[in-house]
């Protein structure tokens, strides 16, 4: 474990203060960090295409919908379903969407990669929306929330806040501990090789392709599993879960949080969960808060042209300013950035200077 | 008859389908920016044409002061944004051109309120010509197949004859090459996005008497332009073309033979083309 670098120590800090949580927070603020978390854990299956892959897909949502969408189908009417028999159903659903897409998408790349990915989580979103299968437009309810049992014995009770709450953490402490793990493994090591300079990896006789298809899939099995918790948390599913505004926010939490870091993508997604909730509060923004994503909309240009790195990047930044060197590795889009970039380029920061110290 | 009538739709739609897909796969391939804030402007132009043309009273007015108005501001966006983002990622791109596409869209909501409206056909037009003795096809569909045709073939014109095309021409093979050449980059690149903008709202101004102005429109528009690039070859005004065209059979087909799935139809065409020319109808491999 002593790869573990300082913001990773530092979100194991703030895990153990979530754990804590539940013995003093109000159900809202409850559900809010469990929100939060679950959109952590699709932020996180995004940044393994994104940061750590090169992969930009802009159709993630389509994977989280339709593992919510499983469980949906799946759950009897009236009666709570099995949590250790749905959970791995609705991943496996997933993830084996993503390996049909992943399939047929893998082998484009750049601007086709992402209205590829886009198009085909349209195509998902126009079947859940035209036809019966999911309930059309209305959507399908979850009447009662599965229910988690070891040996007959009700371990977790879903139903209760606090409860759930605990099961979001767990899920993301898990998911964050995986992804930490893959990523200094040789495979994760592939993967940035892939992501950094494919032709060279291919020459030395890796099977690129099949190293993305996995890395594609992957991250569909991890999304479905923020896609079932949702659709645990809210109780019903609707086709816009797996529409393009769902792949454009996670999308959003990635950048926002600084992509190729794990806790950037935490942070990203806690960032944006409450700048909507800041956004839409009618005690701030008045009769403007309905109109929340005009203000969203317009943070995300600003923050496209003026922190390209995110969050993330600025905490590293000021880390890096009081003498912390090592930890997270360069970020990708500098790294390819700075092949292109000459003096006028408009990421003058720190980064960019370091970046540019170690071309790759 | 009713395949002639379905041909005819077909037909139209693509077209409609090009005018708004040229754009943006110019777009993609002058500059190389993924803009899919593109169907946010054929939203724009149908809905200034809706406002226009209560305001004037007349179509004929409202489209073209609507077409104008989209033209600057494609310009004043490309001038303040768009321009930023040549260098960068097209991650980048795509989540600025997202942020403009959630302001566009709530900005359509303060302005105009999230009802559907719909735009009354011009007189002279409102009229069908009969085919059999229960089907007949309406007049003002096409009109707007004859003007689409008029502005791809002058579209045509322009890129293959004339110097402005062939600058652009040069700009999508080699855009650094053309700058050294002494083509002014800044100024095409400012020309051409503002261009396909105005033609992108103009497809919303002209099919909004057939099409409901509604909330959301412009989205869908988009995600069947990508399509359309996607098929056609990025960059490739030829491919388009045909792209469109194909799209709108397989639209119009899909809805005949199975109404429930044919949003699906589209897609799968983009999968079969996908397998046996990822690099696009139109671009060599």
């Amino acid at each position: 474990m002593t790869h573990l670098s300082l913001p990773t120590w530092l979100l194991l800090g703030v895990a153990l203060l979530l754990a804590l949580l539940p013995l003093g927070a109000t159900t809202f603020y409850l559900q809010l960090g469990a929100k939060i978390m679950i959109m952590a854990i699709f932020a996180l299956s995004l940044d393994l295409l994104i940061g750590h892959s090169g992969l930009v897909s802009f159709g993630h949502a389509a994977y989280f919908g339709v593992a919510a969408y499983a469980l949906a189908l799946i759950t009897p009417k009236y009666e709570a379903a099995n949590f250790w028999l749905t959970l791995p159903a609705a991943v496996a659903a997933a993830a084996l969407a993503a390996l049909v897409i992943g399939f047929l998408v893998v082998r484009t790349a750049g601007i086709y990669f992402i209205m590829v990915t886009l198009a085909f989580a349209q195509m998902l979103y126009a079947i859940f929306h035209d036809t019966k299968l999911g309930g059309g437009s209305d959507g399908i309810y979850i009447n009662v929330r599965p229910e988690l049992t070891v040996a007959g014995f009700k371990v977790l009770n879903l139903e209760s806040p606090a409860q759930f709450f605990y099961l979001a953490l767990i899920a993301l402490i898990t998911v964050y501990w995986i992804l930490n793990r893959l990523l200094h493994a040789p495979f994760g090591r592939a993967l940035a090789g892939i992501r950094v300079n494919e032709q060279r990896m291919r020459s030395m006789g890796f099977p690129v392709f099949s190293y993305k298809l996995g890395a594609f899939t992957l991250a569909g099995g991890l999304a479905g599993l923020a896609g079932y918790l949702a659709a645990c948390q809210f109780g019903f599913v609707n086709p816009e879960i797996l529409a393009w505004h769902q792949s454009g926010t996670v999308l959003m939490m990635v950048i926002l949080g600084g992509m190729g870091r794990l806790h950037g993508a935490v942070i990203g997604a806690a960032a944006y969960v409450l700048l909507q909730e800041l956004f839409s509060s009618s005690a701030l923004f008045g009769g403007y808060s309905k109109h929340w994503q005009l203000s969203m909309g317009t943070l995300i240009v600003i923050i496209v042209l003026a922190f390209p790195h995110g969050i993330g990047g600025l905490i590293d930044v000021a880390w890096r300013r009081r003498g912390y060197h090592g930890g997270e590795e360069d970020s990708p889009q500098s790294a390819q950035r700075s092949q292109r970039s000459d003096a006028e380029d408009s990421e003058s920061d720190d980064l960019t200077a370091k970046d540019a110290k170690n071309p790759k | 008859m009713f395949y002639l009538i379905q041909l005819l739709n077909a037909v139209q739609y693509g077209l409609l389908l090009f005018l708004l897909s040229s754009g943006l796969t110019l777009i993609f391939g002058i500059m190389g920016v993924i803009n899919l804030a593109h169907g946010s402007f054929y939203m724009v132009g149908a809905y200034l044409t809706y406002w226009l043309s209560k305001m004037t009273g007349s179509l004929w007015f409202a489209i073209p002061i609507g077409t104008a108005i989209a033209f600057a501001i494609g310009l004043l966006l490309e001038t303040t944004i768009i321009r930023r983002l040549y260098r960068r990622d097209h991650l980048y791109q795509v989540l600025l051109t997202f942020g403009l596409i959630l302001v566009f869209e709530e900005l359509r909501s303060i302005f105009f309120g999230d009802e559907v409206h719909g735009v009354a056909v011009p007189e002279v037009l409102n009229f069908s010509i009969p085919l059999t003795e229960t089907l007949s096809y309406p007049v003002y569909r096409l009109f707007i197949t004859a003007v689409c045709l008029a502005i791809a073939a002058l579209l045509y014109f322009v890129i293959h004859k004339t110097r402005a095309g062939m600058m652009i021409r040069a700009g999508n093979s080699n855009p650094e090459m053309a700058s050294a050449l002494g083509v002014n980059i800044p100024l095409l690149f400012a020309a051409v996005f503002a261009v396909g903008i105005a033609l992108a709202a103009f497809a919303g101004a002209i099919a909004a008497p057939v099409t409901s102005v509604a909330p959301g429109m412009g989205n869908q528009v988009l995600i069947v332009c990508l399509v359309v690039v996607v098929i056609g070859g990025i960059g490739s005004i030829n491919g388009a073309m045909i792209a469109s065209l194909l799209i709108g059979l397989a639209d119009t087909l899909g809805k005949i033979l199975a109404p429930e799935y044919s949003g699906v139809a589209v897609y799968l065409l983009m999968a079969a083309i996908l397998l046996w020319r990822p690099q696009g109808l139109g671009n060599k491999s």
